[in-house]
């Protein structure tokens, strides 16, 4: 694959992704906790209009090309529910809840000038690196318990 | 009802959510990737980490093209402010946007995805897991709004 193809190709199609964002007022927490409350459903043509596409693009392309412009393979996403996953998923929603900011808006509010997203920002790598430190420990136990 | 529904119309969030996705069915089309936005705070941890979790190779195998990615929506953002579209400040307590930060980096990741990962991937991909997910985050989201309105924190 090339590689400055592939990381310009990520570059702007992350910069359509956080443009997109913005336009949509996602990137203002109050606008997703009013969709929350549904004092504004606006959100769910965001959600609709993206999804739309990306299920004809993930269904069919694939049927009709063999691979991806830059070559490789259309990667699928490996993913099977569990009890832990959904208690996640629980917790995620609490957190959106409570503050009315996903990672991606994060990220795109902030380049909108939007300063106080920082610390949600700082709050995510946080959460983040507290699940990957659990996570060692969580295998670390379990591979204790399989040795004795 | 349509008005009292959607107060600010629909036409924003429409052109937006299509932009969004044509981000996202760029990145596949061309690299034939799936690019959910949370697993970005995890891949990023392993340019300075060297424990196990992080030094797995999906996700230092991923890091460099995931840091392109949110660069790019941090880009996107700035060339929406560049453009003088319409931003309001927003009037978030810190202490909401530092818990919250936590719950959603910390959720996001063992729930192995955020509402772009799972909620447009996810779902683009028909995964059920991920429509459960969905389902799930959307539902205690919607209680926990609920609740802080109730106690007069809402927004």
């Amino acid at each position: 694959m090339n590689r400055p193809l592939d990381l310009f190709a990520s570059l702007v199609a992350g910069t359509l992704f956080g443009f997109g964002l913005s336009y949509a007022t996602m990137i203002r927490p109050e606008v997703v906790i009013s969709f929350l409350t549904f004092d504004d459903l606006g959100l769910l043509f965001v959600l609709g209009a993206a999804t739309g596409i990306n299920m004809l693009v993930f269904q069919w392309l694939p049927r009709l090309r063999r691979q991806p412009l830059l070559g490789g393979a259309f990667e699928a996403r490996p993913f099977s529910v569990d009890k832990r996953s959904l208690t996640g998923g629980a917790l995620f929603g609490v957190g959106w809840g409570i503050c009315g900011v996903c990672p991606g808006p994060a990220l795109a509010g902030l380049g909108a000038g939007n300063t106080d997203l920082l610390i949600a920002l700082a709050g995510i790598f946080a959460g983040a690196l507290l699940h990957g430190l659990l996570e060692d420990r969580r295998n670390a136990t379990t591979t204790a318990q399989l040795q004795s | 009802m349509v008005d009292s529904l959607f107060p600010n119309g629909i036409a924003p969030y429409l052109t937006g959510g299509i932009l969004i996705g044509l981000g996202v069915a760029l990145l596949y089309v061309v690299t034939g990737r799936q690019g959910g936005a949370s697993t970005f705070f995890s891949s990023s941890w392993s340019w300075l980490l060297n424990t196990p979790f992080f030094r797995q190779p999906s996700l230092r195998g991923s890091r460099q093209w995931r840091l392109v990615y949110a660069a790019g929506f941090v880009l996107g953002g700035l060339i929406y402010l560049g453009l003088g579209l319409p931003q309001a400040p927003s009037h978030m307590p810190a202490w909401k946007l530092a818990l919250g930060g936590v719950l959603i980096g910390y959720g996001a990741r063992l729930g192995g995805g955020c509402t772009s990962g799972h909620g447009i991937c996810g779902m683009a991909s028909l995964n059920r897991g991920s429509m459960l997910i969905v389902l799930t985050f959307m539902t205690t989201a919607i209680i926990t709004a609920w609740v802080m309105k109730a106690l007069g924190v809402g927004a």
